[in-house]
């Protein structure tokens, strides 16, 4: 078995307590939620923090709450099975919930929670392997190493953000709170990306986030998550995709957005999304012709890498399949779209 | 055969009471609450971790190894790297070309270079790391015919200017003349993909050595007999001071019938530093250790006149071997031996060449050697009945060898229930109302194949038994069985306790079984290529024959009756002719304890001669041969290219099932291991020779949710030879399975996939190519249209 590195557990009890920790260990310590990510990692060598700040033990973190104004708010340790199965979820934002339902497996997504998710490591064949192979390999631009593996002479790392959950809070409009030194601070979802897959996110590594916000979503609200992946569980993205629309009461389609993810460092948003969409009435041929519109709109701006496992080319022919069975699956009230 | 070996397939008295019957796994329980003891479980007083460091590089040669800064950290006991054990052992004699750590190469990566013991894991871990070692990189082959067609360098200093493991080309009958007069020959190319056992528990082994010197073992193997012949061998111990004991085993599939390089370091280790040594393998460093299967480039030509009967196939192998030879020289030999049933062809001919290359090295896993021809065969059958316009079930009864006969190659074949087999799916399936009648997506395919119940090779040549057992009977009226036989989950120590319990009339739970530990067991060779139940079956009726024997005697003097009055069954024993004289097992045990003194007895098997007469004609002779027939219903998105497997029906002969479950288990087993292979599974390196992703989440095993339904048949064709007249179960039911899903796809969108695995990719290329084609050739009919009507 491979061995988890040697490091100090704190268990504090409230967020105070783990900001405080944070603050006083600086760049040698770590947060922990569920462990389904940062375990693993640290078992690969990939970070070897002397202390490791769980939030298990805070309360104030954990649960969904249905906000008045048909909003909802997460806290960052409820657990994607939690949120998976929440019936407020599924109603409120039935992306989220199906995108929850589909991250690793069941087991894991009783450890992991929706905060770990939206603050995922990005992932990259290259990377994501043990130190052995790492060091055989001459390492790689995003730990230990100069050179990119993924695009030859490439300076940026394009390790791919992986987490499910993250675009279809994007869709959503989302925002998370942070808690750090000086405070708390929200940070909408679509603001908190970076184009840099060695840390792809705006607040820092020791920042904490507590809770995501959910605003009320429109009347007329559809949304669907879409994920192509190999087996039928377990597996991360190979391509990920998100939909919204918002419809009038006739059916009409009055706004859409659609957010990708493993693709690069960051979600993508498709550009042009909405006006394709717009003024069109779910259910008619108007709609999926539009529909096909908007997936190959995806198919020129998204473009799968050889960064995580699966043929990039394959991946790249599954971009507008998966967008337009998504959208079509909103349009429906479905989804997710999903092989099994 | 000796005649010790014959015991004829009837049931003991009349009517079976255990065989035949469901009953518990002996350690199914222990296993399930958790009491099962692994090698890992193992911990022994002062007993020190070890670990291996390995080659970076996929191909080099070691220029030096600077261990001093590793043996000077606090908590290290021992360093050893290849000049410790620099004796070469291979699982074949004939091939030895591994050694327990590299003495001046390395051919992989992750090939073992030096070995720690230290206090603990993660000290032995930071040891690795203190280890100087410096490489002269050569050029390293990834590509099999790279590696056959270049000659420097060569992967083995042994093979002089070439890199090949070993090539066989045999012919029997008229081939090419076959293909000149036939009405119909299919020709294709197809590719197998590598893939490994991914066997739950990792390789695991752990040594001491006793004060006076006596050396033991524990480790994961399957082949414990061979394990402790190469620890003598590379050692220099002499072999009664060594005792191998198989623990527990997680699952084996092939993976663990090599000696491993972790049992010759623990065992090297231990003897150094006087304390017991464990080590334990990583899932990564288990996808090293590999021993899978072979990736193979295959070319047939299959020869038929126009009413479907095959008249000749010649086929042409290139097998990727890896680093090492392994079992390379039994896989290169039943490449081409092993396809010669269930059918019936009068010419055949393969020329199959292993080739060392820079990878993990491969070996036997379920099914080994012959699950890649008889994917490659089975599906030229299909496009043969496909052109000829015969139903792919008929034509393979139309081909049908027969029982009792002899293939073109010389096997024996003695029962076969082929033809059940066929009939089982077929209606199972409800194939004539829905082969080639579903809509378009879904489609039904079929196919066939034969696999041995374990060879008359015994890996080294001797006169000694195949399979050994022996029994103990005592006045507590226990009887102990102890076995040689390796129970890697398969469940040969159960079948060796129905056995006893069916022989002595005894319930199965008051016979125990000891099972793998080389002090107190005789000798089996192994479990692999299907031989246990067969063999061992058979040693067991043999010594339980020999037991009853006294107990009868023993009771009938009692009774003063004559012998065969007296019946043992249920627990008693019984004079069938006057009900008042009863006994109990424990009563009749102790008679014959006074009347024989203490009670044993032993038993054995061996094979008879078989083969053809021709140089290799032993590889691949079995005494029996099971066989499989599958249908797969295989559904295909032709937008996404995904193909699902919503049920599979699989007949299986295993000739009698000695328990149905377990029969069932094994048959379900291969099913899904199968489908797993075709569809998911990929064992590669990349471009820079590192496997491409060495852990259960990059190697993708199905989960539950991608597995088949399957509805499982058990034909028994009652074999004449094998214990109550069993054959194999564990692997002939792999075979099939994926010829029958690339057919199934053909049925459901039309196109052949020839090569392995069916990723949603190659189906989209292969429907855009369908299409493009198609649409040629409509072109060109418009075309040829045009052209008649300017010329009217």
């Amino acid at each position: 078995m491979l061995r988890l590195p040697k490091f100090r557990l704190e268990e504090p009890t409230d967020v105070a307590g783990a900001v405080a920790l944070m603050s006083e260990h600086g760049e040698d310590a770590m947060i922990v939620a569920g462990g389904t990510d940062l375990y693993p990692n640290m078992k690969h060598g990939l970070f070897e923090p002397k202390v490791v700040v769980s939030l298990g033990r805070i309360a104030e973190m954990r649960g969904i709450e249905a906000l008045a104004d048909g909003g909802l708010r997460i806290g960052a340790t409820t657990t994607l099975a939690e949120m998976a199965q929440s019936a407020l979820v599924q109603e409120r934002a039935p992306a989220l919930a199906q995108a929850a339902s589909l991250v690793a497996g069941p087991q894991l997504r009783t450890m992991g929670t929706a905060g770990g998710n939206v603050m995922l490591d990005t992932r990259c064949q290259w990377y994501n392997q043990t130190h052995f192979w790492r060091k055989s390999l001459g390492y790689c631009l995003k730990k230990d190493g100069t050179v990119c593996h993924v695009v030859a002479g490439g300076r940026k790392c394009v390790a791919a953000a992986s987490n499910d959950t993250a675009p279809t809070l994007m869709t959503l409009n989302a925002s998370a709170t942070f808690a750090n030194d000086e405070g708390s601070r929200d940070v909408k979802i679509d603001e908190m990306w970076k184009a840099d897959g060695i840390w792809n996110k705006e607040p820092g590594r020791g920042e904490i986030l507590t809770s995501l916000h959910i605003p009320a979503q429109s009347k007329g609200h559809r949304g669907a998550y879409g994920k192509l992946r190999d087996r039928g569980s377990i597996d991360y993205p190979l391509f990920g995709c998100a939909v919204r629309l918002d419809l009038d009461s006739e059916g009409v389609v009055e706004d859409a957005d659609v957010v990708c993810v493993a693709l690069v460092a960051r979600p993508l948003r498709i550009k042009k999304v909405a006006e394709t969409l717009r003024g069109k009435k779910v259910g008619t041929e108007s709609f999926a012709e539009a529909a096909k519109e908007a997936a190959d709109l995806a198919d020129t701006q998204a473009k799968p890498m050889d960064n995580i496992p699966g043929e990039s080319l394959y991946r790249r022919q599954m971009v507008p399949v998966y967008v337009r069975r998504t959208l079509q699956a909103a349009a429906e009230g479905k989804g997710p779209v999903h092989h099994v | 055969m000796a005649a010790r070996d014959i015991h004829g397939p009837e049931a003991p008295w009349k009517e079976f009471q255990v065989v035949g019957k469901s009953h518990r796994k002996i350690d199914g329980m222990a296993k399930a609450t958790g009491e099962a003891v692994y090698a890992d479980d193992i911990q022994l007083p002062g007993m020190l971790h070890a670990k291996t460091l390995r080659s970076p590089h996929a191909h080099a040669k070691i220029v030096s190894i600077d261990t001093s800064r590793a043996l000077a950290l606090k908590g290290v006991h021992a360093v050893i790297t290849g000049a410790d054990l620099p004796i070469k052992y291979g699982v074949i004699p004939w091939t030895p070309d591994e050694t327990a750590l590299a003495t001046d190469r390395v051919r992989f990566i992750g090939d073992e270079v030096a070995a720690v013991a230290a206090i603990d894991e993660d000290t032995a871990n930071a040891a690795l790391e203190l280890i100087d070692v410096e490489y002269e990189v050569l050029h390293a082959y990834f590509d099999p015919r790279e590696a056959l067609e270049r000659s420097e360098p060569t992967i083995h200093e042994s093979r002089k200017n070439n890199n090949v493991s070993k090539h066989v080309e045999l012919e029997f009958g008229d081939v090419d003349g076959a293909a000149e007069t036939a009405d119909l020959v299919v020709k294709g190319e197809y590719q197998f993909h590598g893939s490994t056992h991914g066997a739950i528990e990792p390789h695991c082994a752990v040594a001491k050595v006793s004060p006076e010197g006596v050396l033991t073992l524990w480790s994961a193997t399957q082949i414990s007999h061979y394990v402790h012949r190469a620890l003598a061998r590379v050692l220099e111990w002499e072999p009664q001071k060594i005792r191998v004991i198989q623990p527990c085993i997680g699952g084996a599939f092939g993976g663990k019938s090599d000696p491993f390089s972790l049992e010759f370091c623990v065992a090297k280790l231990a003897e150094i530093t006087g304390r017991p040594v464990k080590m334990l393998w990583t899932r990564e460093e288990v996808f090293y250790a590999h021993r899978g299967r072979h990736p193979m480039q295959l070319a047939y030509r299959t020869s038929a006149t126009k009413d479907g009967k095959i008249t000749g196939v010649d086929a042409k192998i290139l097998i990727d071997g890896g680093s090492y030879s392994s079992f390379g020289l039994v896989t290169t030999y039943y490449s081409g031996q092993l396809l010669t049933g269930p059918y019936d062809f009068p010419s055949y001919r393969f020329n199959s060449t292993r080739v060392f290359t820079n990878k993990p090295p491969c070996g036997p896993k379920r099914g080994h050697g012959s699950v890649q021809p008889r994917f490659a065969f089975e599906c030229q059958l299909d496009e043969v009945a496909e052109q000829l316009g015969i139903d792919p079930i008929e034509i393979r009864r139309k081909n049908f060898h027969g029982e009792h006969t002899q293939t073109v190659n010389g096997q024996r074949i003695t029962s076969s229930g082929y033809m059940e087999c066929l009939d089982k799916v077929e209606r199972g399936s409800a194939w004539r109302e829905r082969h080639r009648q579903l809509p378009t997506g879904q489609g039904l395919g079929v196919a066939g194949s034969m696999y041995i119940s374990g060879t008359n090779y015994p890996i080294y040549p001797n006169e000694m038994p195949q399979a050994g057992i022996q029994l103990k009977a005592d006045r507590s009226g226990l009887v102990t069985v102890f076995s040689g036989a390796n129970d890697i989950g398969q469940g040969s120590n159960s079948v060796v306790r129905y056995i006893v319990a069916e022989e002595l009339g005894m319930d199965p739970t008051d016979v125990r079984v000891l099972a793998a530990d080389s002090d107190l067991c005789p000798v089996d060779l192994g479990a692999y290529s299907s031989r246990v139940t067969f063999m061992v079956g058979n040693a067991a009726v043999d010594a339980a024959r020999k037991l009853r024997a006294k107990l009868v005697a023993a009771v009938a003097e009692h009774w003063e009756v004559e012998e065969k009055r007296v019946r043992l069954i249920m627990g008693r024993a019984i004079d069938l002719e006057d009900t008042e004289k009863v006994l109990s097992t424990r009563e009749a045990i102790q008679l014959a304890e006074a009347k024989f003194d203490t009670l044993g007895s032993t038993g054995a098997y061996n094979t008879p001669t078989l083969g053809g007469d021709y140089r290799g004609g032993t590889i691949g002779a079995s005494p029996a041969y099971s066989f499989t027939a599958h249908i797969v219903e295989a559904h295909v998105d032709e937008e996404t290219g995904r193909i699902t497997v919503p049920k599979v029906w699989c007949a299986h002969d295993c000739g009698r099932a000695l328990n149905p479950r377990l029969v069932a288990g094994q048959i379900e087993g291969s099913v899904y291991m199968g489908i797993a292979e075709a569809l998911m599974e990929d064992h590669k390196v990349n471009r820079f020779g590192l496997h491409s992703g060495p852990s259960l989440l990059d190697y993708r095993m199905p989960t539950a949710i991608d597995t088949p339904d399957i509805e499982t048949y058990i034909v028994e064709s009652v074999d004449p030879e094998g214990p109550y007249g069993a054959k194999e179960a564990g692997e002939g039911p792999l075979h099939s399975a994926i010829p029958a899903l690339a057919n199934a796809i053909h049925d459901a969108v039309g196109i052949r996939l020839r090569e392995l695995p069916f990723t949603p990719a190659k189906v989209l290329a292969a429907l855009a190519e369908k299409r493009m084609s198609e649409g040629a050739a409509a072109g060109g009919a418009a075309a040829k249209a045009m052209a008649k009507k300017e010329t009217h």
